[in-house]
């Protein structure tokens, strides 16, 4: 029976555990709760991954109203995917969370937390199962709400502001988002994914679909924080607490990009995409972004601050291959979805360790920790070098796929830029990493060497995460495999 | 003519839209930024609202006699909206509370100059 | 607030019509216009005006904090249990159909429940809300009061 009901339960189970969790006392309890669920869900979608990877669809129908008429979740490969990474981050990230909860945030706010924590899951999940549009916009508010109040939760009170910058960004874009559906809805009558795209060739040629197009690139866009649209990233995910900006880090970009690649791809075709300038738009603005931002995170003092700006160059390499629109392109991005969420969340887990010990995530404030924390520095470095590209770690393959993709349509320049930008990688990552080991203990942190090594709790999650990193990096049959059959039916009409 | 007064519905969606797309953008008040925001998703609602409306087309309640009704379905999607649009509102305003505890303001600009003085 | 005898009188004439018209909204939903949302928020805009009049402390005696966050809590679970509930007996989520023996009483009885469940959870986060900001701003008048007096 659960089987027939799958990919509904990885939906509802977190949305039940939320209220449970909220009416807890504060203490353990809030916490074993969602960790059991987030591992639940993690289970259910490994099945729901299972049940689709043969290239079958599954269709939902909520409440037994047919589509397009009742809401349906339509799960292929690529929602099954993206709902295993979410879920798979957050079954990590909430073991780790613990002590770095009692250590970041009051104890009276600990049920609250992991309720907020559970809602989020929720929307997040439900962004990925979901076909139809204006659901997805429900359960993109649903996220959105749940991580404007994890952010502010943050210790510093800049953490109110950056709040209150990406509520205000986040509401924008979602606004637009609507009046794009709206417009849609308008012209064809439908909100159901699949139905749209079977109505809406006949109309390219209007201005309203056009615009309507435009409304929720740019909606999408200020979501997913593609530059220059990123301004609320890097202080969202500097002035969060740890565990939150590991968990939105690694999912809540992921999911708006997959938004994207099913609205070019699917919803609209990519021969509507290449009669506007949307996609030498997105390749330009790509460019900008990793360049750019790379520059900029070199710059940075504070080690979060400094993944955040990676994390929008990154963004970056994902839109590219939406950009290029070539089955190799998407496959790239889908590939670099799953393995930048396995890389991130391992650098944002190492860093939150040090955090943990050192009570500050300033650069200055890490000098010499690497030899009290050796295998947290492991960690840092094995995934600045999956971060990077360097053969043997997931990053690899998914650049690889990218430098392919552009390769085959002669674009030498983003092949150019693609190297540059792992140059730059190379660059920011030794920062930290010369911080970390090659930099003697300074007057200023002569308590460093009283350092210990992260608490096993930590270094558990985070340590999977590392060695999926490498694992990925040889064994590609999950990532290429489930991304090429995704994409076999994200973009229809290809067949190889 | 026709373009003006046959899309009215349209037209004031787009200025009220632009007003409270302005707001937001323009203002370094926190609290009237909300506000902009606020009258920037009202547009939306109504630009739900007035697509919904089928000409000569009754309340949609199912009565004797009437066999032509409005379309339902955008009051249905805009309540969910105007939902969310409540939750946004409440969680703005908390976090602005939050902020005037902390900085002892809430104009943008002073906020700004605290955190560089820092 | 001692005097204002008009508004006390009004609002103890008022309150009990916008409760009972709360209830006509929510249970008379599935015929005409309304539901749990509408419900929802007219019943807490009567324990709202309440507090308006009376104090918050009066309000929240009414309904404490606590005694809300569990309602809109059991709201959102009455939701999902009731999808849960429909799931259990061999339908899809929410599949209002298998709730009773035919399934016009199942929609019914399904759509009943859930907007008792959407009510509840509406009308208590909208008190909440209201409580969370007036005690906040009350917290910061009494110690402003305070410090003048030192």
């Amino acid at each position: 029976m659960i089987e027939n009901h799958l990919s509904l339960l990885l939906v509802v189970l977190p949305l039940l555990a939320a209220p449970i969790v909220a009416v807890l006392p504060n203490g353990r309890l809030p916490w074993a709760v969602s960790t059991l669920v987030s591992w639940s869900v993690f289970y259910l979608a490994a099945w729901q991954l299972m049940n689709v990877n043969t290239g079958n669809v599954i269709s939902y129908e909520l409440g037994g109203w047919a589509p397009p008429w009742g809401i349906e979740y339509r799960i292929d490969a690529a929602n099954a995917l993206v709902a295993l990474i979410v879920s798979g981050i957050a079954a990590l990230t909430l073991p780790y969370a613990l002590k770095s909860v009692i250590k970041e945030i009051p104890q009276q706010q600990h049920a609250l937390f992991y309720a907020a924590f559970m809602l989020c899951l929720t929307g997040l999940l439900g962004i990925a199962q979901t076909g139809d549009i204006f659901n997805l916009f429900v359960f993109l508010e649903i996220s959105s709400l749940s991580s404007y109040a994890l952010i502010s939760l943050g210790k510093k009170r800049q953490a109110l502001t950056a709040a209150y910058q990406y509520l205000i960004m986040g509401t924008i874009g979602a606004t637009f988002f609507i009046i794009g559906v709206g417009l849609l809805y308008a012209m064809t009558g439908t909100l159901n994914m699949a139905d749209l795209a079977q109505r809406l060739p006949e109309l390219y040629e209007h201005r309203t679909i056009h615009t309507a197009f435009a409304f929720i690139m740019v909606g999408f866009a200020l979501k997913l924080a593609l530059f220059p649209l990123h301004v609320w990233l890097p202080n969202a995910y500097t002035y969060a607490p740890t565990v939150v900006t590991i968990f939105l880090a690694a999912t809540a970009t992921k999911v708006a990009v997959y938004v994207m690649l099913r609205m070019v791809f699917t919803v609209f075709s990519f021969t509507f995409i290449e009669s506007t300038p949307a996609d030498e738009l997105f390749l330009l603005l790509c460019v900008m972004g990793i360049l750019g931002m790379s520059f900029y995170a070199i710059y940075q003092k504070d080690s979060k601050r400094l993944l955040a700006y990676s994390s929008v160059a990154q963004i970056g390499y994902m839109m590219l291959g939406i950009g290029l629109g070539s089955v190799l392109g998407a496959t790239a991005t889908l590939v670099h979805l799953f393995n930048h969420a396995l890389m991130k969340g391992a650098l944002f887990m190492a860093i939150g360790a040090l955090v943990y010990r050192v009570g500050s995530s300033r650069l200055e404030h890490f000098s010499g920790l690497g030899k009290q924390m050796p295998w947290t520095f492991a960690a840092i470095v094995i995934g600045g070098l999956s971060l990077i590209g360097v053969p043997g770690t997931a990053g690899f393959i998914s650049k690889w796929y990218l430098v392919l993709a552009a390769i085959e349509q002669q674009n030498w320049l983003i092949v150019g830029v693609i190297l540059i930008g792992s140059l730059l990688a190379v660059i920011y990552v030794w920062k930290i990493v010369e911080v970390l080991y090659f930099k003697a203990t300074g007057e200023m942190e002569q308590h460093n060497t009283a350092v210990k090594e992260a608490p096993l709790m930590m270094l558990i999650p985070m340590w999977v995460l590392v060695l999926a990193n490498v694992y990925f990096g040889f064994n590609t049959e999950l990532t290429v495999g489930t991304a090429q059959q995704a994409v076999q039916l994200l973009i229809p009409g290809v067949n190889k | 003519m026709d373009m003006i007064l046959g899309h009215y519905n349209y037209w004031m969606v787009i200025i009220i839209m632009m007003a409270g797309f302005y707001t937001v953008i323009s203002r370094g008040n926190l609290v009237k930024k909300i506000v902009g925001l606020n009258i920037f998703q009202v547009s939306v609602f109504l630009l739900y609202i007035s697509i919904g409306n089928v000409k000569d087309g009754a309340t949609p309640i199912i009565e004797k006699g009437v066999d032509l009704y409005s379309n339902p379905l955008p009051h249905v999607l805009i309540l969910t909206a105007i939902v969310v649009g409540v939750a946004t509102t409440a969680l703005g305003l908390a976090l602005v509370v939050r902020i005037k505890e902390a900085y002892g303001t809430i104009e943008e600009d002073d906020i700004h100059n605290q955190d560089q003085s820092l | 607030m001692k005097h204002n005898l008009i508004l006390r009188v009004v609002s103890k004439f008022l309150i009990p019509l916008i409760i009972l018209f709360a209830l006509y909204v929510q249970f008379h939903g599935d015929f005409g216009p309304g539901g749990g949302f509408q419900a929802g928020v007219i019943f807490s805009a009567a324990i709202i005006l309440y507090g308006l009049v009376f104090g918050l402390d009066k309000a929240k005696r009414v309904i404490t904090p606590y005694v809300l966050r569990l309602l809109a809590s059991l709201g959102v679970l009455i939701y999902a249990g009731t999808g849960a509930a429909t799931i259990l007996l061999g339908g899809n989520f929410l599949q209002y159909g298998v709730l009773a023996s035919s399934q016009l009483a199942g929609q019914h009885l399904g759509i009943l429940v859930i907007e008792l469940g959407v009510g509840m959870t509406v009308m208590s986060v909208m008190l909440i809300i209201f409580f969370t900001f007036a005690e906040r701003g009350q917290a910061v008048l009494n110690s402003k009061i305070e410090s003048e007096r030192e």
